[in-house]
């Protein structure tokens, strides 16, 4: 799942200064489970702003919240149509995506981003979260045991570990596993250290050319726009 | 015929002496001339370190230039951190172009260690793969198969941990890099010598050179903190005891002590093929350590 924080305070305050009446829209879907953009949290941060601008003596903003199911998908945000005529911009807790998807179905509207948007991970305990896949489009975890040398490795590299890793631990970050003496332990338990001993070419960066597109159905409209 | 100078001097079957310098932060060379002069007459080859520690100062590339402007036989330290596959390349060729002849094959420290943390780190490709592209260059290819007009030539190497706290998976990478075509190894700082006797056991099986690399630390707290923040390095309890026994003023003699004593028991016990030498910003002592060692006949 996509990992997110909210914002500071101060930051979105900034952010919203230009405009008086905002919406408040939370995701139910990712940033629910990361707990940044919630129907709770959005409620918290419509509370937290109404009491820190009345704290300063203003009155200048007037807040509304609602949290739609998915933001990154266009059907879901028909129910905010009406909502939107309301207010002079959005603020989004939903993940890059549900930034600016909200962008794209309301354009006469700013979309503000409400979270930082880090990564997709697997929770390794309650508020603890890892990056866990860095959606390079060329998955090679069949020959690294299952662990991700691209994402956890922060060299990204793909024929074994460097001379920086000491107790397990990465160079960069000495609470940071080493992927690479992870990886190696695990084809080792699984009888396939041969795999570590092939030789991997560079990596095909065209895989990315960002922005990318992924088209699964059979066929394919003409004249979309990917910009 | 031999790639290079240095090509030569390794498949002459005498002991190999390298030594490595640091470029300056800034535009002001004229230090680093100092040790090109010092030094180009007493080792069989001079590195210039590519942003070492992932601190950026004066280019690779140029300290070799200045090298081969001084009549020196320069080692080109190539990482992968700072450029990509095209960028590498273009390097590759104005090193060739310019005499440059030999390259040490490095990924490079993690960005996060150095004085820049946020730049962004490239890792395009890694050392290994840096060998192979550097072995399809020389058969008239760039990486993207396209023809190169004017195909160079490089003695390569590579760099081995054979200290590593956990050896085997250090261990393929070293057998990946012979594989690639690699031709000389000169090892992160080693202080453990049985370490290296170890590593040299399974080494010799292969015909590459084994320089063994030789940190002269300073005090015992240089040592720790290299320890501490450096990556790759290691230096044992005895080393760092060793250095803290002595009087105040006194810790880089010790340090050129130890680094004086590793060599005599490299070069006596024919441990690998010869060492390379790193003073880490005290370039200027090396001549002294090569004539505490008795290298001093060394003439490129």
């Amino acid at each position: 799942m996509i990992v997110a924080e909210q914002k500071p305070l101060e930051e979105i305050r900034r952010m919203i200064v230009p405009y008086e009446k905002i919406l408040i829209v939370g995701c139910g879907t990712c940033m629910t489970v990361c707990g940044a953009g919630s129907e709770r949290e959005a409620s918290l941060l419509h509370s937290t702003l109404h009491l820190a601008q009345t704290r300063s003596g203003s009155n200048t903003h007037s807040f509304s919240e609602y949290t739609v199911k998915r933001q990154c998908d266009l059907e879901f945000l028909d129910v905010l149509v009406d909502k939107v005529k309301e207010v002079d911009a959005i603020l989004s807790l939903g993940c890059g995506v549900g930034v600016q998807t909200l962008a794209e179905r309301f354009p006469d509207t700013p979309v503000l981003p409400g979270v930082n948007t880090f990564f997709m991970g697997a929770a390794k305990e309650w508020g603890v979260w890892d990056e866990r896949c860095a959606a390079c489009g060329d998955c090679r975890l069949a020959d690294t045991a299952g662990i991700c040398p691209i994402t956890r490795c922060t060299k990204g590299i793909l024929n074994g570990p460097c001379a920086g890793t000491k107790n397990g631990k990465c160079e960069a970050n000495k609470d940071m596993d080493c992927s690479w003496i992870l990886i190696y332990e695990q084809l080792e338990r699984l009888g396939q250290l041969e795999k570590m001993r092939r030789y991997y070419p560079p990596r095909n960066f065209r895989t990315i050319p960002r922005p990318r597109r992924l088209v699964t159905k059979a066929e394919i409209s003409p004249g979309g726009s990917n910009g | 015929m031999a790639k290079s100078l240095f090509e030569e001097k390794l498949n002459s079957g005498k002991f190999i002496v390298t030594v490595e310098i640091g470029p300056p932060k800034g535009a002001d060379i004229l230090e680093m001339v100092h040790h090109i002069e010092l030094l180009k007459g007493r080792v069989d080859a001079i590195n210039v370190t590519d942003h070492q520690s992932s601190v950026m100062r004066f280019p690779s590339l140029g300290g070799c230039l200045l090298i081969k402007d001084h009549g020196g036989e320069p080692i080109l330290q190539m990482t992968t951190r700072d450029r990509n596959r095209l960028a590498l390349q273009a390097d590759l060729l104005l090193a060739f172009s310019r005499d440059i002849r030999n390259v040490l094959c490095l990924t490079g420290d993690s960005v996060d260690v150095g004085d820049h943390k946020e730049a962004k780190p490239v890792f395009d490709l890694d050392s290994i793969q840096l060998i192979r592209m550097i072995r399809t260059m020389e058969s008239g290819k760039d990486l993207a198969g396209n023809d190169l007009k004017g195909a160079p030539e490089f003695c390569i190497g590579a760099s081995v941990h054979p200290a590593a706290d956990f050896i085997e998976p250090q261990i393929i990478k070293f057998d990946k890099k012979v594989a690639a075509g690699a031709q000389f190894f000169q090892t992160q700082g080693i202080f453990d010598l049985n370490a290296l006797r170890r590593f040299m056991q399974y080494a010799r099986q292969f015909n590459v050179k084994i320089l063994a690399g030789i940190i002269v630390l300073t005090s015992a707290k240089m040592a720790r903190y290299m320890n501490d923040n450096v990556p790759g390095m290691i230096v044992p309890q005895d080393i760092i005891d060793e250095l803290a026994g002595v009087e105040k003023g006194k810790g880089l003699d010790k340090g050129i002590e130890i680094a004086v004593r590793s060599i005599k028991t490299i070069k006596e016990e024919n441990l690998c093929h010869g060492v390379h030498i790193m003073a880490v910003g005290r370039e200027s002592i090396v001549p002294d350590i090569l004539e505490a060692v008795g290298l001093t006949s060394i003439h490129v």
